[in-house]
């Protein structure tokens, strides 16, 4: 791992950190090859944040190391600053400048010349269709144009090393699938990406690797094809519109499936693993819940989803921890604390 | 395991020479500096709170209370006038706190210390631009004043020496403010409570009214507290009087200042989470 050909853009061994009692990481390995995107995947309060301010200099580890682009990430901190991006949960921009001058500002900070900091503000503007919008203070963009200013503001120094924590975090259905979008084309240059989020779908859909983190460990990790085939054939699932029938549900498709039912308190959806009997299950399904008298409504078996894996690997869906409600930003570091304490 | 010294193209993994960073550490501090005055400059809320609201307190304190108020020897609003550019001088340090805590608050500060910028920086351009608009205040206090009767009664060198006190003093104050704004992180608590302290602090001082009009037990406060120290060394050098007893109380205090909170503030800014 000498040149800058071969080894990982990211190689973390064993990091560990604790705020006070509270362990955030407990040792986690990750290896990230140039030019592929690494999706870290993990309820509120797993550590993913952690890992991220790690690994942008952010914040110190209790132990392990961790290495960008060559550079460890506490003795040589100056030189990982140079060859990465970041960009936060949150627009961390100057909502009082305009778009233009919060990137020039972002270039002269990275002792660029005043000419290229202005050629590169026209750049990033167009390439993330803000051109129009170019000379109105920030505060006047909707959520997701100032999710893209930050994104920009984050590739104004050319990372070859990108960090996105939860990018899509709060945004509107549109401007996710926008994001998705840009997120692709930059991948498509070539950087690096180590993307965090809470939604399977969107590991699924930009990371070429994932991992599973889980109270500050990496529970799983492989392509989002390998953490479906672990959950091991179809799922059947259906909900029940009368609540007070959903023991009756549970107990009557127990002996269907393989492993207990799982049930979604708020949505009141039943799902079970059924392994690879799947249409024999069906029926079986059908009978018996008939046979219990309890109405279903959606009853359908279905390819295993990313949210079964999390399932699977933990016991508990991916999004119980912080009652399903996505996390806007405050303060990160404090935020997964906090949540690390809930949850332990 | 060997750590690798990679060497990527198009950028130097050597660290730059001391000059070179030297240098940066100038033009980013300027780069921020510059930042916070834009942002001051695009927000009304602000201009009144550093421009308006000082003269209105000049008005209303040299026509509300002046004719309540008998002071020896001058007129009350000679008087008013040090003493009310020191409070404005002190409480330009909530825009450094509400500032510090509302990039805290937005991932500002988290993006800027991602970068390969000088760390004092943020900081240093901070107080740059912050006293920068102290400036502007102070002079447009300066200037109201003149309108309603204050005369500078020392000379020019003295009454230069008069505004760089207050400017220090300001700073200093906006020092406690970085390490307040960072340490509480929170822009509606920094602005509801982090500051709290500086209305009792400049009140019960000397800087309105004459000490020997309050209570007993709280003119053992407002006689050996740093304000008065400041305002009685700024009236002094306005005025006239003896000015060397206070100055070096003032000096003392600010110096304890500065070298207590420099390093919080600045470990906060690197704790900053």
């Amino acid at each position: 791992m000498t040149d800058n050909g071969s080894g990982p853009a990211i190689l973390v061994e064993g990091l560990t950190k604790s705020f006070g009692d509270v362990h955030a990481l407990r040792g986690i390995d990750l290896s990230v090859p140039r030019g592929t995107v690494l999706g870290v995947l993990g309820p509120n309060g797993a550590g993913k944040t952690t890992a991220v301010r790690i690994l942008t200099t952010l914040l110190q580890p209790d132990g392990g190391r961790a290495v960008v682009e060559g550079h460890d990430v506490v003795r040589e901190a100056a030189a990982v600053r140079r060859s990465i991006g970041l960009s936060g949960q949150s627009a961390a921009i100057q909502e009082e400048l305009t778009g233009r001058e919060n990137l020039e500002m972002i270039g002269r900070l990275y002792h660029m010349r005043k000419p290229d900091t202005k050629i590169r503000a026209v750049e990033l503007l167009d390439q993330f269709d803000l051109a129009d919008a170019a000379d109105r203070a920030a505060k006047t963009y909707s959520g997701g144009m100032q999710r893209r200013l930050d994104l920009a503001a984050s590739l104004v120094g050319r990372p070859q090393v990108l960090f996105l924590d939860e990018p899509t975090t709060g945004l509107d259905p549109r401007s996710r699938l926008g994001m998705w979008d840009i997120i692709r084309s930059l991948v498509a240059t070539g950087t690096t990406l180590l993307l965090t989020t809470q939604y399977l779908d969107e590991a699924d859909e930009l990371a070429d690797e994932i991992v599973v983190i889980d109270h500050g460990q990496v529970i799983a990790a492989g392509t989002s094809e390998e953490l479906k085939s672990r959950v091991g054939g179809d799922v059947l699932e259906f909900s029940v519109p009368d609540r007070s029938q959903i023991p009756d549900a549970v107990t009557a498709t127990t002996k269907v499936g393989e492993g207990e039912p799982h049930l979604d308190e708020d949505t009141g959806i039943v799902s079970i693993g059924v392994g690879g009997r799947g249409s024999d299950a069906l029926i079986e399904a059908v009978r018996s819940l008939d046979a219990a008298g309890v109405a279903t409504q959606g009853l359908a078996l279905r390819r295993p989803s990313l949210d079964d894996v999390f399932l699977a690997l933990t016991g508990h869906a991916a999004e119980d921890e912080e009652s399903g409600k996505p996390k806007r930003g405050r303060r990160q570091g404090k935020q997964d604390k906090q949540d690390a304490k809930v949850s332990s | 395991m060997t750590t690798a010294q990679v060497t990527a193209p198009g950028f130097s993994t050597g660290e730059p020479s001391l000059l070179t960073q030297a240098r940066w550490a100038v033009s980013d501090t300027l780069t921020i500096a510059r930042r916070g005055l834009l942002v001051w400059m695009r927000v009304p809320a602000y201009i009144v709170f550093t421009v308006i609201q000082p003269v209105i307190f000049v008005l209303l304190f040299a026509y509300v209370f002046g004719g309540a108020i008998p002071i020896k020897g001058t007129t009350y609003v000679n008087f008013l006038l040090p003493g009310i550019i020191a409070q404005t001088a002190a409480f330009a340090s909530f825009g450094t706190a509400i500032a510090l805590a509302q990039e805290l608050q937005k991932g500002v500060i988290d993006r800027l210390r991602s970068m390969p910028m000088a760390r004092s920086a943020v900081l240093a351009g901070r107080l740059v631009a912050d006293t920068l608009r102290m400036l502007v205040t102070i002079l447009i206090i300066v200037g109201v004043g003149y309108i309603v009767g204050f005369r500078f009664q020392n000379g020019f060198g003295l009454a230069v020496a008069m505004v760089a006190l207050a400017t220090v003093f300001g700073i200093s104050i906006c020092v406690i403010a970085a390490f307040t704004g960072l340490a509480i992180g929170d822009e509606e608590s920094v602005q509801a409570f982090g500051l709290i302290w500086l209305f009792p602090l400049t009140f019960i001082s000397s800087a309105f009214v004459p000490i020997s009009t309050m209570p007993g037990w709280l003119q053992a406060f407002a006689n050996n507290q740093p304000v008065t120290y400041v305002v009685d060394t700024m009236r002094a050098m306005a005025l006239g009087g003896p000015i060397a007893d206070n100055l070096w109380k003032s000096l003392a205090w600010l110096a304890g200042i500065f070298i207590v909170f420099v390093p919080l503030a600045v470990r906060a800014y690197k704790r900053a989470a």
